[in-house]
């Protein structure tokens, strides 16, 4: 399979002196959902705004290493490209316009898409995805729930008829059956509309359901990357992220001394 | 009609028109506080060159008023795009105090620049429109004044359609609303920053241009920038309905003032009565009367 996204190497270095990235490496391949796991502070969300290029409105920048898009190089290029080329971040924690209708905002998603009869196309396919958002498309997005919201901005990424999905904690603050909703959305949007997904995810189960390639992500770099499956049954990945233990039963938290086993990628 | 409602409806009427030129000014000054977070101090002399230009380009260079009206839109469209590359994006990041302090220093610098170019005496508008006053239900109104009120609610409604359905409307409200979500949404944030300068230079020489026609122009133009606070902070900063709404009252406020009081006080209370009504509105609602709180959902 071709690869539609390749991080080679980078570093990201914040208000010229914080560096937060040491040689990431990553792959995307198309039409594929890959996942990254990590930590708190371990530079997920950094590096999915590298890649979209937000990392310049934050006084952050790629000072090594390269990103391409389909081979091209996009590291130094501005938001408002990128998301033309067809990479579209869905931003952490739901951030929808307030002030605005959810119709309005999902047609903001279509700023980069000119043609007015194609935008009603899309707002259509949207509806089709979203049907809960149909009934209120003529409400403040501020005024609607979370899990709407959640909706809400996933549409509104689809608007811009992307190639490519950063999406950040799309679970994030939302019931557990709301979770489960929202991914099967994720998933048939990979499958119907074909949009390659890069997921950064803090419910590594979750994720690893849903991916076909994970990278596991310490401190800046890549300690671990495999396909779903052997990272699922690796002993550190499920002692981490998955909270079993090596048997693979529940872990019992009197039995937890995390201390006693090093994770075996620290060398 | 008795003589006195007869003298209330008067002053309303000239209050309206009055009104509708702060509501335009007004309209500008909120669309950059909303896109771009400044308070524009110089939004009086964007009036004022809109003013002036139109004037030397029917007095100076004869050309007809219909088309220096557009002339003049078009020079202040790039006078805007000049100020916000030149002065304004260079300060993107800067502390909001050192910006609004760069726009004060703006308002000085085109005001003297206008003097040094057009001297500071009062000069009058070649005679565009019929001098005879129209009878109005008993009332007198001047035909500029007929022209200056639709022409400014064409304006407004104009505006108000171009932010509920055009592309680059909503993007703007997006970028007010929060410019990190615009920029993952593909919305090139400086063009938008310049857009906003661009229509409000707009919208305040045809402001400039209406006052120009009833009062003629001096430089005490300029003070309309002070005039729109009232206006703005009744509405609340953040409202664009908010600036329309309360342009027109602070005309009809003043108007009134100016009316019932000034005979009283003997003069001055028209340019009072609309900051002290300023201070009482901050003391009751400070968001202004349509100014948005954050939304929290409960």
């Amino acid at each position: 399979m071709a690869s539609i996204l390749q991080v080679n190497n980078i570093e990201v270095v914040y208000k010229d002196v914080i560096l937060v990235l040491k040689g990431m490496s990553l792959e995307v391949e198309e039409g594929k959902i890959v996942t990254i796991l990590g930590n708190n502070g371990a530079g997920k969300t950094t590096t999915l705004k590298a890649i979209s290029g937000i990392l310049k409105s934050e006084d952050g920048e790629v000072t090594a290493g390269s990103i391409e898009f389909y081979g091209e190089r996009i590291d130094k290029k501005y938001s408002e490209e990128i998301v033309r080329m067809g990479i579209f971040q869905v931003m952490e924690g739901r951030r929808v316009v307030e002030d605005m209708t959810a119709e309005e905002n999902l047609l903001a998603g279509a700023h980069t898409q000119l043609n007015r009869k194609k935008r009603k196309e899309d707002l259509e396919m949207v509806y089709h995805f979203f049907p809960r958002l149909t009934e209120r498309r003529k409400v403040m997005a501020g005024y609607i729930s979370g899990g709407e919201q959640q909706m809400l901005v996933l549409g509104r990424a689809l608007m811009s008829r992307p190639k490519l999905l950063l999406l950040d904690e799309p679970s994030m603050g939302l019931s557990p059956l709301l979770v489960g909703e929202i991914f099967e959305i994720i998933k048939k949007i990979n499958m119907e509309q074909n949009v390659s997904i890069l997921l950064v995810e803090q419910n590594a189960r979750l994720a690893l359901s849903v991916a076909y390639h994970g990278y596991v992500m310490e401190n800046g770099r890549i300690v671990l990357d495999d396909t779903v499956e052997k990272l699922m049954g690796n002993a550190d990945v499920k002692e981490f992220y998955l909270g079993l233990s090596e048997v693979g039963k529940a872990k019992n938290y009197r039995d937890v001394k995390h201390y006693k086993r090093r994770k075996r990628w620290l060398t | 009609m008795g003589e006195n409602s007869a003298f209330f409806a008067q002053l309303f009427l000239t209050g309206l028109v009055l009104g509708s030129v702060y509501a335009l000014v007004a309209l500008g000054f909120v669309l950059i506080y909303k896109a771009t977070s400044i308070l524009n101090f110089a939004q009086g002399e964007l009036l004022m060159f809109g003013a002036y230009v139109c004037l030397a380009l029917i007095v100076a260079l004869r050309i007809p008023f219909f088309w220096a009206f557009f002339l003049t839109l078009a020079s202040s469209f790039i006078l805007a795009v000049l100020l916000e590359r030149v002065i304004l994006r260079p300060m993107i990041g800067e502390h909001t105090i050192s910006v609004i302090m760069m726009t004060i220093a703006l308002s000085m610098a085109l005001k003297s620049l206008i003097q040094i170019a057009w001297g500071t005496e009062t000069r009058v508008f070649p005679q565009i429109f019929s001098e005879e006053p129209i009878r109005f239900f008993g009332l007198f109104i001047a035909e500029i004044h007929i022209y200056s009120l639709i022409f400014a609610i064409i304006c407004v409604a104009l505006f108000a359609l171009f932010f509920k359905f055009s592309a680059a409307g909503i993007a703007m409200r997006v970028t007010a609303f929060d410019q990190q979500i615009a920029q993952s949404l593909g919305i090139n944030i400086k063009r938008i920053f310049a857009l906003s300068w661009a229509i409000s230079a707009i919208v305040s020489a045809i402001g400039g241009i209406i006052l120009g026609n009833i009062n003629g122009i001096n430089n005490a133009l300029a003070t309309m920038g002070l005039k729109v606070f009232p206006c703005v902070i009744l509405g609340g900063l953040d409202s664009i309905l908010g600036a329309i709404v309360g342009g027109f009252f602070i005309g009809i406020l003043e108007n009134l003032a100016g009316g019932y009081l000034d005979p009283v006080f003997g003069g001055g209370a028209k340019d009072v009565v609309p900051f002290i009504f300023l201070l009482v509105v901050l003391m009751i609602k400070p968001y202004g009367l349509f100014g948005k709180k954050k939304i929290e959902r409960l």
